[in-house]
């Protein structure tokens, strides 16, 4: 990455402001209001919305490969999501993850 | 106090800090690696140890912290970073107004704290136990709220300087660039509980990489608006199909 010190902090400080006004939000401004249904059936998607877009470009194409398609990472990737899909739990799908991904790249050197 | 019986203990805010803390005990399990993982790869990226903290105790947030870092590492312009970072913390607005009337009546400055501690697994288990019982006090409900994060997030500020000093002996062999999607994957599955967060996930998908030609990442911020339309037009759609099916 190439930002400068004082931009890197100026990203600091707009994240941490900028989540303390969204986590205090509706505690702080609205209290006993109640939401329109329509935002909370938007907010309800934004974590799947938002990561699963994040990471499939790493997946597909990663910098590690120069960009093409890893049959380790790949491979890697379905365990994770399988093993949390079924397991649901989080920690136990990252190990599967990371076990996946050093055991192809033993096995395909 | 005197021997009010069972429901005074329950109310008392230092046994519900107690019981917070102690029904968070197990997530260290899960916050611990994250915490160090973002150490590591904050530094491998090219952050120093001050700004690494800086991330850790100032935004406490895991997924948008890494969500920063690799919209960074693509030298997106700031806005653009901030962006992104902040839509993977739009989930805690829903949070906020969930815990609102519970904490609602609370001074300013307890709704402050419990804002500045607002991460999933505090968040999860509060939820919870307001909602099975109701007559826990304010104050009990927010001593229970902190008791939640006194083991997370010392342990979270803690790892992150671990993984920080350790972060940059470790060698290339390790294919430390894949620990992010694995760990996003991994807190995205069991999210998948119906066919609405399905769809949301993978529409996000296949937008993001129709539209990796965009600049600097945007393409991302159209995948997440087009997908969270397609979570809420799809729970929408299933709600009137249930409701037509167990019409008479």
């Amino acid at each position: 990455m190439s930002y400068s010190h004082t931009t890197i902090w100026i990203i600091i400080l707009a994240m941490a402001l900028g989540s303390f006004l969204i986590r205090f939000s509706f505690l702080g401004f609205i209290g006993d209001r109640e939401m329109p249904d329509w935002v909370l059936r938007h907010l309800r998607y934004t974590p799947v919305a938002v990561l699963p877009g994040l990471v499939a470009p790493l997946v597909f194409w990663p910098d590690a490969t120069g960009g093409h398609i890893d049959p380790a990472r790949l491979a890697a990737a379905l365990v994770t999501l399988s093993v949390g899909y079924f397991g649901k739990n989080v920690l136990v799908a990252i190990l599967s993850g990371a076990a996946t991904l050093y055991a192809m790249i033993y096995l395909l050197g | 106090m005197g021997n009010l019986g069972p429901m005074e203990v329950s109310t008392n805010p230092k046994t519900a800090f107690l019981r917070g803390a102690r029904d968070a005990l197990p997530f260290i399990l899960v916050v611990g690696p994250f915490a160090l993982l973002f150490g590591v790869v904050g530094t491998e990226a090219g952050l120093n140890l001050t700004e690494v903290m800086g991330f850790s105790v100032l935004v406490i947030a895991g997924a948008s912290q890494f969500a920063a870092l690799q919209v960074m590492s693509e030298n997106a312009p700031t806005v653009i970073v901030i962006l992104t970072a902040l839509a993977v913390n739009l989930r805690m607005a829903m949070y906020s107004a969930s815990l609102t009337p519970f904490l609602g009546k609370a001074p300013v400055w307890k709704r402050a704290m419990v804002a500045y501690f607002m991460v999933d697994q505090a968040y999860t288990l509060s939820q919870i136990k307001f909602e099975m019982e109701p007559e826990l006090s304010v104050s009990a409900r927010f001593a229970y709220y902190i008791g939640t994060v006194a083991p997370i997030a010392p342990f979270w500020y803690a790892l992150t300087y671990v993984g920080a000093v350790a972060g940059t002996q470790i060698p290339a062999e390790f294919a430390l660039d894949f620990a992010l999607p694995i760990t996003f994957i991994a807190m995205i599955a069991p999210a998948l509980r119906t066919m609405a967060h399905v769809a949301a996930a993978v529409t996000s998908i296949v937008v993001a990489l129709l539209m990796a030609w965009m600049p600097y990442g945007t393409g991302l911020l159209v995948a997440a608006s087009v997908a969270m339309v397609v979570g809420a037009q799809v729970e929408l759609w299933q709600g009137r199909r249930a409701r037509k099916r167990s019409a008479p």
